[in-house]
C-alpha cells in the first residue's frame, strides 16, 4: 500500500506547529506595537491647518500668554479657540498683506470662522475639564509638551488612558506651583526652589487634590 | 464466563455490548457510518429541517441585536441578566456530562463509559460553544469582548479579579480547552482507523489529523499516559466550572442567591441536565444509526441511575433553599421564597418542581430506565425543568430584591426566544456534522472491550 504522505509531511507538520505559535505571537506583538505607534496615536505628527500657525513664533518668540488666545481655559472645560478678532488685534497691522494669512483676512471680511483641525481629541465617553486641571496645578506643557518649540502643532502625548492614570494615580509627580502653570519654559529640574518629590506632594495637600477619588471610573466616564 | 467477584443479584440487565462481534465488525460498523454516507433520513431532517433553519434564526436575530442593541431583549433595570444568563447556565450544565463520563468514569474504571464517551464529549464541546455565545451577546458590545481578558493594554486597566464573572471566563475557557484536547486525543487512534479505511482526499484529511499514528507499542504507551493525565486534569474541572458559575449568583447579595448550597447544588444540577441531554440524543441516535449493539440498554439504565442520583441531590438543594429562607430569619429571603412560589412567575417554580423533582422519581421503576420511549420522555421533561430552574433563580430574585420601588416585571421578547432557539439550532447542526464526519463511538476502545469480554473480564 502506498504511503498516504510523503516524507516531507513530518517537516511540514512540525513547521505548522511552531509556525502557528510564532505567527500568533508576531501578529499580537505587531498589533500592540501599531496601537502604541504614532500611526494610530498621531503623537508628533502635525495636522494640516487652514494657516500654518506656529506656537513657536507666538509663544516661544513673542512670549504671548496662553490665555491671550485660549481665554476660557481657567473657567471652563473647553480651553477655547480664539475668534478671528483675536488674530486681528495684531494682524490688522502685522503681516497684514502676507498671503499666508489670507484666510484670516477673508474670515475677517466674511465673518465666517476659520475651521481649525483638532489636534487633541478625547473620545466622547471621556469627560475632560481644563479648568480643574489648571486650578489644581497641572501645567499646560505637562500634557501639551514643548508647545513653545512647535512650529506646527502636534500631539505630544498619546492620551491613552494609561497615560492619564499616571497622574491620576500620583499627581504629586506632576503638579507645579500656581504661578508656573502657564509658563511654557518651566521645568521642575531647572527650578532650584522646587523639589518635585517634596513640593509635589505638598501642593497636592495644599490644593486639596483628593487622590483616592481620582481613579474612580465616574471621574472621567460620567 | 462467570466473574468471580460479581454476586448473581448484581448481574446487569443487559450486556455492555451485544454478542457476535469481532474486531473487524466493530471497526466496520462504526466507521461505515462516516465513510459510506449511509445517513438515515432523520439525519437530513435534523440538519436541514431543524439545525440549519434555527441556525439561520440565530444569525438573523444576532445580526439585528448587534445592529440595534440590547433593547431588543426583554432585560431591564432590575432584571439585567434575563434569558442570556439562563441560557448560559443551562448550556454549561448540559456540557458537564462529557467530562464527567470521560474523566470521572475513566478514573473510576467504569467500563460502560466506552460506548458513550466520544458522543458525550462532543456534546459537551458544542454545549459549551452555545453557552459561550450568550455572554458574547449579553455584553452588548461584542467587539469589545476581549476587555474581559487580562492583557497588557494602554488603559493601564485590569479586569476585576475579585469578580466571579471574571473567574467564569477562566473556568469556561479552561474547560473548553481541556475538553477539546481530551476529545481530540481520544480521537487520534480512530482517525487513524478512518485514514486506513478511506481513500483519496479523505485519507489525507483524516491522516493529517491522525498525526502520523501507526499504533506502535510506544504510541500506545504515550497515548495511554496522555489520556490518563488529561483525565486527571479534567476531573476537577467537572466540579470547578459549575461551582464558579454558581458563584456568579452566590457571591452576590441578592435574596435567593446568597447561599452556600449553590455550588454543590449547581454541580449536581449540571450533571443531572448533562445526562438528561446525552440520553435525549443517544436514545434516537443508537436506533437510527444501528448502534444498539454497542450502546445497549445497560448504558441507558446506568445513565438513568446517574440522573436519578443527581436529581435527588438537586431536590435536596430545593429543600435547602426552602429551609434557608425560613431559618435565615431574613424578611427579604422569606419574601423571595413567597414571591418565588406565589408571585407573578410562581407557575415556573411549580413547573420546575414537577419536572425536576416529581418526574425523575419514575426512574425508580426499571421500566422507565430501560424502555426507550418512557426514558426519552423523562429526559425531555428534565431538560425543560433545568431551564426553568435557572429561569426561576435568575428572574424571580432580580425582579423583586429589596426596595419595592426598584421592582419591575420581566418577560423574554421574540429576540430572547430567537437567541435561545437559535442556540439549539447551532447545537443540532454541530451534532449532525459530528456524526457525519467523525466516528461517534470510540472504535478502538470497543475493540479493547470486545477483547476483555472474550476473556471474561467484563460482561
Amino acid at each position: 500500500m502506498a504511503q498516504t504522505f510523503s516524507r516531507s509531511a513530518n517537516v511540514i507538520a512540525r513547521l505548522l506547529l511552531v509556525g502557528s505559535v510564532v505567527v500568533i505571537v508576531l501578529l499580537a506583538s505587531l498589533g500592540a506595537a501599531l496601537y502604541r505607534s504614532p500611526v494610530l496615536t498621531q503623537v508628533g505628527i502635525a495636522k494640516a491647518q487652514p494657516i500654518p500657525f506656529s506656537h513657536q513664533r507666538h509663544v516661544g518668540a513673542n512670549g504671548i500668554d496662553c490665555r491671550y488666545c485660549h481665554t476660557s481655559v481657567e473657567k471652563s472645560g473647553f480651553a477655547g479657540i480664539p475668534p478671528t478678532e483675536t488674530c486681528m488685534t495684531c494682524h490688522s497691522q502685522v503681516l497684514a498683506d502676507a498671503p499666508m494669512l489670507a484666510p484670516v483676512h477673508e474670515s475677517w471680511k466674511s465673518g465666517e470662522s476659520l475651521e481649525w483641525t483638532r489636534v487633541y481629541d478625547v473620545p466622547d465617553f471621556v469627560y475632560f475639564d481644563h479648568s480643574i486641571h489648571i486650578a489644581k496645578g497641572v501645567g499646560c506643557t505637562t500634557c501639551h509638551g514643548d508647545i513653545d518649540d512647535m512650529r506646527l502643532t502636534h500631539k505630544a502625548n498619546t492620551l491613552h488612558m494609561g497615560w492619564c492614570l499616571q497622574c491620576h494615580k500620583d499627581p504629586g509627580k506632576f503638579v507645579r506651583p500656581a504661578d508656573k502653570v502657564f509658563d511654557p519654559e518651566w521645568r521642575a529640574e531647572l527650578d532650584d526652589s522646587f523639589e518635585q518629590a517634596v513640593d509635589g506632594p505638598r501642593l497636592v495637600e495644599e490644593n486639596n487634590i483628593n487622590v483616592g477619588q481620582l481613579t474612580n471610573c465616574s471621574v472621567c466616564h460620567r | 464466563m462467570e466473574s468471580k467477584t460479581t454476586h448473581p443479584s448484581l448481574t446487569p440487565t443487559a450486556p455492555i455490548m451485544a454478542p457476535g462481534h469481532s474486531y473487524e465488525s466493530i471497526s466496520r460498523e462504526v466507521s461505515d457510518v462516516v465513510l459510506e454516507h449511509n445517513m438515515p433520513r432523520a439525519w437530513y431532517l435534523c440538519l436541514f429541517g431543524v439545525g440549519l433553519p434555527l441556525l439561520g434564526v440565530l444569525g438573523l436575530s444576532t445580526g439585528m441585536l448587534f445592529w440595534e442593541g440590547l433593547g431588543l431583549w426583554g432585560i431591564n433595570n432590575p432584571v439585567g441578566w434575563g434569558f442570556a444568563i439562563v441560557n448560559l447556565v443551562w448550556w454549561i450544565g448540559i456540557g458537564h456530562a462529557g467530562t464527567l463520563i470521560s474523566a470521572i468514569l475513566l478514573l473510576f474504571n467504569q467500563d460502560w463509559r466506552t460506548a458513550i464517551n466520544r458522543f458525550a464529549e462532543a456534546m459537551t464541546l458544542f454545549a459549551v460553544m452555545c453557552a459561550g455565545l450568550f455572554p458574547l451577546l449579553h455584553v452588548g458590545r461584542p467587539w469589545a469582548i476581549f476587555f474581559i481578558l487580562p492583557y497588557p493594554n494602554t488603559m493601564a486597566l485590569w479586569p476585576q479579579f475579585r469578580s466571579p464573572l471574571l473567574w467564569d471566563v477562566f473556568a469556561i475557557s479552561t474547560y473548553f480547552t481541556v475538553s477539546l484536547l481530551f476529545w481530540f486525543t481520544g480521537l487520534i487512534p480512530d482517525l487513524a482507523t478512518l485514514r486506513d479505511r478511506s481513500k483519496g482526499v479523505r485519507r489525507k484529511v483524516y491522516g493529517a489529523f491522525a498525526l502520523g499514528w501507526r499504533g506502535s507499542a510506544k504510541h500506545w504507551f504515550r497515548y495511554e499516559m496522555a489520556y490518563l493525565l488529561l483525565g486527571g486534569m479534567s476531573a476537577p474541572l467537572v466540579v470547578s466550572v459549575h461551582t464558579i458559575v454558581s458563584f456568579d449568583f452566590a457571591v452576590s447579595v441578592i435574596p435567593g442567591w446568597h447561599t452556600t448550597i449553590f455550588p454543590p447544588y449547581f454541580v449536581a444540577g449540571a450533571i443531572y441536565s448533562g445526562f438528561a441531554m446525552v440520553l435525549t440524543i443517544m436514545i434516537p441516535v443508537r436506533v437510527l444509526f444501528n448502534m444498539t449493539d454497542f450502546i445497549t440498554v445497560r448504558h441507558m439504565e446506568n445513565m438513568a441511575k446517574v440522573m436519578l442520583a443527581t436529581g435527588l441531590v438537586v431536590c435536596y438543594g430545593y429543600m435547602c433553599e426552602l429551609f434557608y429562607s425560613y431559618y435565615s430569619g431574613s424578611e427579604y429571603e422569606s419574601y423571595m421564597m413567597t414571591n418565588r412560589m406565589f408571585g407573578p412567575v410562581g407557575w415556573a417554580y411549580w413547573c420546575l418542581l414537577l419536572c425536576n423533582m416529581a418526574t425523575p422519581q419514575l426512574l425508580w421503576f426499571k421500566a422507565f430506565r430501560t424502555k426507550a420511549i418512557p426514558l426519552f420522555c423523562v429526559t425531555i421533561v428534565v431538560n425543560i425543568g433545568m431551564w426553568l430552574e435557572r429561569y426561576v433563580i435568575v428572574v424571580t430574585s432580580l425582579r423583586r430584591d429589596y426596595i419595592p420601588q426598584a421592582w419591575d416585571s420581566y418577560a423574554g421578547t421574540a429576540f430572547d426566544w430567537a437567541a435561545y432557539v437559535g442556540s439549539i439550532g447551532l447545537f443540532v447542526t454541530m451534532l449532525c456534522l459530528f456524526v457525519r464526519f467523525l466516528p461517534m463511538i470510540t472504535i478502538f476502545e470497543l475493540r479493547v472491550q470486545h477483547h476483555e469480554m472474550e476473556r471474561g473480564e467484563i460482561r
